[in-house]
């Protein structure tokens, strides 16, 4: 336990800081990887295969490579180094191996002058295919052990029953990330066989790690660098068209471009799994929960991808933050020919999440008990079990204040208007206000922070002190969360010097940050940045022999003992740290053990205003309240938050990619519909702040939960307003009009 | 062939190709990047220009079709270390996060505000209804348009 | 490709004589989405945006008068349905010649040119004819148009229906394209007139549900309901990505009745 030594600074933890990117971005002068060029540049383009599951008989590249302006053509068979990818298993073909299994699974790329030229040059690629099955219903895929990850969890007497049972079967769509920046990315060989990437990404060093492997080259040479990144959520996990940048680039000895059209991007990336739960749930007349029993499977898609994490998630938040003691869960993520799927916010505790939290409501109805009476008797807290897995929860975890503090939110004014702005269907004229019926609905959840099940889990950075102020080197990936910003102000405030500039690193000058996702990078690379610091600056006071550091340098009794420039005479001083966070196990056989690093819970309210005859729903409100252990910038805070609501709220109502047969329907915004300025509702939040044991200045990271129980919220609300069971996500108007 | 047209008060002319967007030819054939790509079908906004005073979507403008007209992207808008009221109420308000967005809102909230300094609320959400954020969940964006409108 | 950017109507006419199977350009958003993806490379573009004589809009409505203006009258059936296409950035570069040019089951402005028995005004360099609107839309994303010929005017009939209401149900509350949508119109003698799009090939007048309706000067409870069954009987809807046949039906009849019951206030 450090002494508090941080001194109050401008622009440090707990301001609405601006961000350092802001001026970029506002004048269009930020560099996202599809912006970037450079001299000599080549376009690459990529045929895919237009089957779900269909043998490649044959393929034929020469036409393609005659074409005036085409440089390359590449199969597997230009693949010099290891013949496969994955994050987690590498079992995903660099290129389609005589077999495709996925729908627009990559055959061949191309390298062309222009994107016209390859365009062409993709379509004059000569293919001849034989079509085969393809396996597209997860239980079938189940029953023929196609299996990912079997999960189970195995918890207290197993007999044990109780004398109210809830038992129903749920479905949750495919949601896709739909980051507004497509993946794209520039590869430069360096030409003495090495390679400079600059890619659409969430984690630099784990792609640079499966990129060495591929080409076939040493790690050092190639170094992949930050970029700027329009949106992730999930999206970027896995890598899309990395090798095949690298490969065009080695091959034709040029920079290499590619950008994936959004018609391109959905097959580009994985997607939410879409899933089928069942679920159980016992309880004693009194609310008090018995047993949960739940079977859930997840379809993986056609290639690993981070299936086992996301499977295991969802099973080890099954039950949700409640205590309960008899806990059954056999969750299975399986293998078909389906669109691939992986990680999205929420990663697998978005699809049990929106099945457990309609079991509570239907529990809560069974016995005759006001649903948020029902959850915060039996809610967890601090030191309770996770009724999952066994582990004690050593964090903070005030479930019941956030049901309470959403409840205590002000209800939206009842609807009193014609305006169609304001009313569903909105300037559609559908509906008038003596069709609306108003509903409302609550959910709560709670999520794991950071990596599990004994992930090496760690992020490293690099504070540097100069005459000009202070550098943070790290190579955490800023996809637009704030996290830039945030460790700015987490140096201020350790260091209380106010020149803070944060240096994105590429893969060759710092070691990992981990991944930018898990709602870990605060709490992670923050984590890393306030140890750093707070070493740094011991160092400069001992060697400026003093007791207070600012922007000016050491000061001893009120007096400035030394500038930063002195401090600074032999160079800069640094502090480089590689920070974990609490040690967590593997699962048993039970799937018990201490798996989590750290939890935050949150809780939501939707109110929405319904016209049931013809099964229009407006999202009038979505309040609220969320643990987030310190809040370091509220307003970028608010940000995340209403943001990852819109994102659970287009779960809920409209989001959902149609899939038949394996092939993707509706590939592109004007049928993948993401909700508009006209769909968002307005959003009332607190955030309660209960110290993380390990968390910078006792921060938890928050991306995630605004996007776990928004969705149940809603459903739960529509749920209110029309009285039908509704056990599917998104919910369409036929749905509410049964027809 | 070769177009001529008004750009960001400049007037530019430049070769263009058969089947190529606006869009493309600012991005790849005039070396202004800030209109983005999202979606080339005029669903995202996101490639937002005024085109002889109306906003409209660059990826659905003919570059061949451009000759003559007058057009203003996001670069247009801002003054070297000026920024236009728009882009500097975005940032204060929190309404950028990853940003791929907001040069297609700039424009088209800088149009809005020109023909109407002090836009209601639905007003505001309406005029932008044709832009999509996927990170902020607009709040942020209509909270610094709000104050900028004075409210 | 060739590219004609004509400033006036004769010498848009012209250029299409001299070539007769050109492609014409209004305001691209849909011919660009097309080109954008590859799937259409036009030889020879006709671009019309800039000729005037296209975007009159006193009497008749110039096939170039964008969907911005259109929303803001005077036709108030039309200007409801403006309000609900695409984007702001799409309606002020769309236009309706577009819009009935491309024929979709799903244009926007096409019920009510049905519900109004719109003509259809073609131009060509050696003369003019006029279509009635069922004659110009010819199936699902055909029309009558042949080559040489362009869009030049709607022409609407003398007397118009002084009530007009149009409704279009859709996921989302903005660039949505309809599940169904309807425009609605009565004369003061009672005349009814029901359009239903995205709900058929083309977008189809519902003549059984009109003529009951018609005949009752103060509708009971029960015509309206049998006014609402009649149109989810007489539409064609399809299941596709978007909807399912089922809910059209219902929802057809549903928006078409509360349309009705709008003009009959």
């Amino acid at each position: 336990m450090t002494t508090t030594t941080d001194t109050q600074v401008r622009g440090g933890i707990g301001e609405s800081v601006k961000r350092p990117d802001g001026i970029p971005k506002v004048t269009g002068n930020f560099a996202y990887a599809s912006d970037l060029t450079a001299e000599g540049m080549l376009w690459g383009a990529t045929l895919r295969s237009p089957f779900a599951h269909a043998r490649l008989v044959r393929i034929d590249t020469a036409a393609s490579l005659a074409i005036p302006g085409v440089h390359a053509v590449l199969t597997q068979d230009d693949v010099p180094g290891r013949k496969t990818f994955g994050q987690i298993v590498a079992d995903q073909p660099v290129l389609v191996d005589g077999e495709a299994r996925f729908w627009g699974e990559p055959v061949a790329v191309v390298a062309a002058d222009d994107p016209e030229t390859a365009r062409i040059a993709v379509a004059t690629i000569e293919v001849e295919w034989e079509e085969l099955d393809p396996l597209v219903d997860m239980e079938t895929a189940l029953e023929q052990d196609e299996v990912f990850r079997y999960a189970p969890v195995r918890r207290g007497d197993q007999q044990a029953s109780g004398s109210v049972v809830v038992e129903e079967y749920y479905e949750v769509g495919t949601q896709d990330q739909a980051p507004l920046g497509t993946e794209a990315g520039l590869a430069i060989p360096d030409g003495e066989g090495g390679i400079d990437l600059w890619v659409t990404s969430q984690w630099t060093h784990e792609d640079h790690d499966q990129i060495w492997r591929s080409l076939d080259l040493a790690p050092d040479q190639i170094r992949q660098h930050p970029t700027g990144i329009g949106g992730a959520f999930g999206a970027r996990e896995d890598m899309s068209l990395h090798l095949h940048l690298c490969l065009l680039a080695l091959r034709t000895g040029r920079p290499v471009k590619m950008v994936y059209n959004r018609e391109e991007s959905f097959p580009g990336h994985v997607h939410r799994h879409p899933a089928r739960l069942w679920y159980r749930h016992e309880a004693e007349s009194d609310g008090k929960l018995v047993r949960v029993e739940a079977k859930m499977i997840l379809d993986g898609g056609a290639y690993t991808d981070t299936t086992p994490a996301v499977v295991a998630n969802a099973v080890y938040f099954a039950v949700g933050p409640y205590n309960v003691d008899s806990v059954t869960v056999d969750g299975y993520g399986v293998r078909t020919n389906n669109p691939p799927t992986g990680a999205m916010r929420g990663f697998g505790v978005v699809q049990a999440c929106y099945a457990a939290e309609s079991q509570m409501d239907r529990l809560a109805a069974e016995l005759g008990m006001d649903p948020l009476e029902l959850r915060k008797r039996n809610a967890m807290t601090t030191g309770d079990a996770m009724p999952t897995t066994g582990q004690i929860i050593e964090t903070s975890l005030p479930t019941v204040e956030v049901i309470d503090e959403v409840a205590a939110i002000p209800l939206p004014p009842p609807l009193d208007s014609d305006d169609p702005l304001h009313l569903p269907g909105g300037t559609g004229l559908t509906t008038t206000p003596q069709y609306v019926t108003r509903g409302i609905g609550y959910a709560v959840s709670i999520k794991n922070i950071a990596f599990s099940e004994a992930f090496d889990d760690f992020a490293e950075a690099r504070v540097v002190l100069t005459p000009s102020g202070v550098e943070v080197h790290t190579a955490a990936v800023e996809v637009g969360q704030g996290m830039v910003t945030v460790l700015q102000q987490i140096a201020r405030t350790a260091l209380g010097i106010e020149q803070v500039a944060v240096v994105p690193a590429d893969t060759s000058v710092i070691g990992s940050a981990g991944s930018t996702s898990a709602s870990r990078q605060t709490q992670m690379t923050g984590g890393a940045v306030l140890e750093a610091s707070r070493a740094l600056r011991a160092v400069a006071l001992e060697r400026g022999g003093g007791d207070e550091l600012n922007s000016e340098g050491v000061w001893r009794d009120g007096a400035l003992a030394m500038s930063l420039e002195e401090l600074c005479a032999d160079g800069p001083l640094s502090e480089h740290t590689r920070f974990r966070h609490p040690p967590t196990v593997e699962p048993d056989e039970n799937g018990q053990g201490d798996l989590h690093a750290d939890f935050a819970v949150a809780a939501h309210r939707a109110v929405v205003d319904v016209d049931t005859e013809l099964g229009l729903v407006r999202v009038v409100q979505v309040d609220t309240a969320q643990d987030v252990g310190m809040v370091l910038n509220p307003q970028s805070a608010r940000g995340q938050i209403e943001g990852g609501i819109l994102q659970g709220v287009g779960l809920a109502v409209m989001e959902e990619l149609i899939v038949d047969q394996g092939i993707i329907r509706n590939a592109s915004f004007t049928d993948y519909l993401l909700p508009t300025f006209l769909d968002a509702p307005d959003v009332e939040m607190v955030l309660l702040e209960e110290p993380s044991p390990w968390g910078p200045f006792g921060a938890k990271g928050i991306g995630e939960p605004p996007t776990i129980s928004s969705t149940p919220a809603v459903a739960a609300a529509i749920r209110n307003a029309t009285g039908l069971a509704l056990n599917r996500v998104p919910i369409r108007p036929q749905d509410i009009t049964g027809t | 062939m070769e177009v001529r047209f008004r750009l960001n008060g400049e007037e530019r002319s430049v070769d263009v190709g058969p089947a190529q967007s606006l869009l493309s030819l600012l991005r790849d054939g005039m070396d202004l990047p800030g209109s983005k790509n999202a979606c080339e079908q005029g669903e995202c906004g996101s490639c937002t220009v005024v085109m002889d005073r109306q906003a409209v979507c660059s990826c659905l403008v003919l570059a061949a079709d451009v000759d003559g007209a007058d057009v203003t992207t996001v670069e247009g808008l801002s003054n070297g270390e000026q920024l236009h009221p728009v882009q500097q109420a975005l940032i204060d308000g929190g309404g950028v996060q990853c940003g791929f967005c907001t040069p297609g809102f700039v424009v088209a909230a800088a149009h809005l505000f020109e023909g109407n300094p002090a836009p209601a609320t639905d007003e505001i959400r309406e005029a932008l209804s044709g832009n999509i954020c996927r990170c902020t969940g607009y709040g942020g964006i209509l909270r610094s348009l709000e104050e900028l409108a004075g409210r | 490709m060739d590219i004609d950017r004509p400033t006036d109507l004769d010498a848009a006419l012209a250029a299409l004589a001299g070539s007769p199977d050109a492609t014409l350009l209004a305001g691209g958003t849909d011919l660009m989405v097309e080109i954008n993806f590859g799937h259409r490379r036009p030889e020879h573009i006709i671009a019309l945006r800039r000729v005037e004589e296209l975007k009159e809009l006193n009497g008749t409505i110039g096939s170039g008068v964008s969907w911005a203006r259109l929303e803001r009258g005077p036709h108030r059936g039309l200007a409801q349905a403006a309000r609900t296409v695409g984007s702001p950035q799409i309606r002020a570069a769309g236009t309706i010649g577009g819009n009935l040019a491309t024929a979709s089951p799903a244009g926007d402005g096409l019920p009510f040119l049905a519900a109004v028995d719109a003509s259809v005004e073609l131009r060509s360099a050696t003369g003019s004819r006029r279509l009635r609107w069922d004659e110009f839309l010819t199936g699902p994303k055909q029309n009558a148009l042949t080559q040489g010929e362009l869009i030049h005017s709607i022409v609407l009939p003398d007397e118009m229906p002084t009530r007009q209401e149009f409704g279009k149900v859709g996921v989302r509350n903005a660039m949505v394209i309809s599940a169904v949508m309807a425009c609605v119109v009565r004369f003061e003698d009672g005349r009814t007139r029901v359009a239903v799009g995205s709900a058929g090939p083309t977008t189809l007048r519902m003549r059984s549900a009109e003529d009951l309706i018609s005949d009752e000067a103060n509708p009971s409870e029960t015509a309206l309901s049998e006014f609402q069954r009649l149109v989810s009987e007489e539409v064609r809807p399809i299941t596709d990505h978007r909807s399912t046949e089922a809910y059209r039906r219902h929802a057809a009849g549903v928006v078409a009745r509360r349309l009705l019951e709008r003009c009959l206030v």
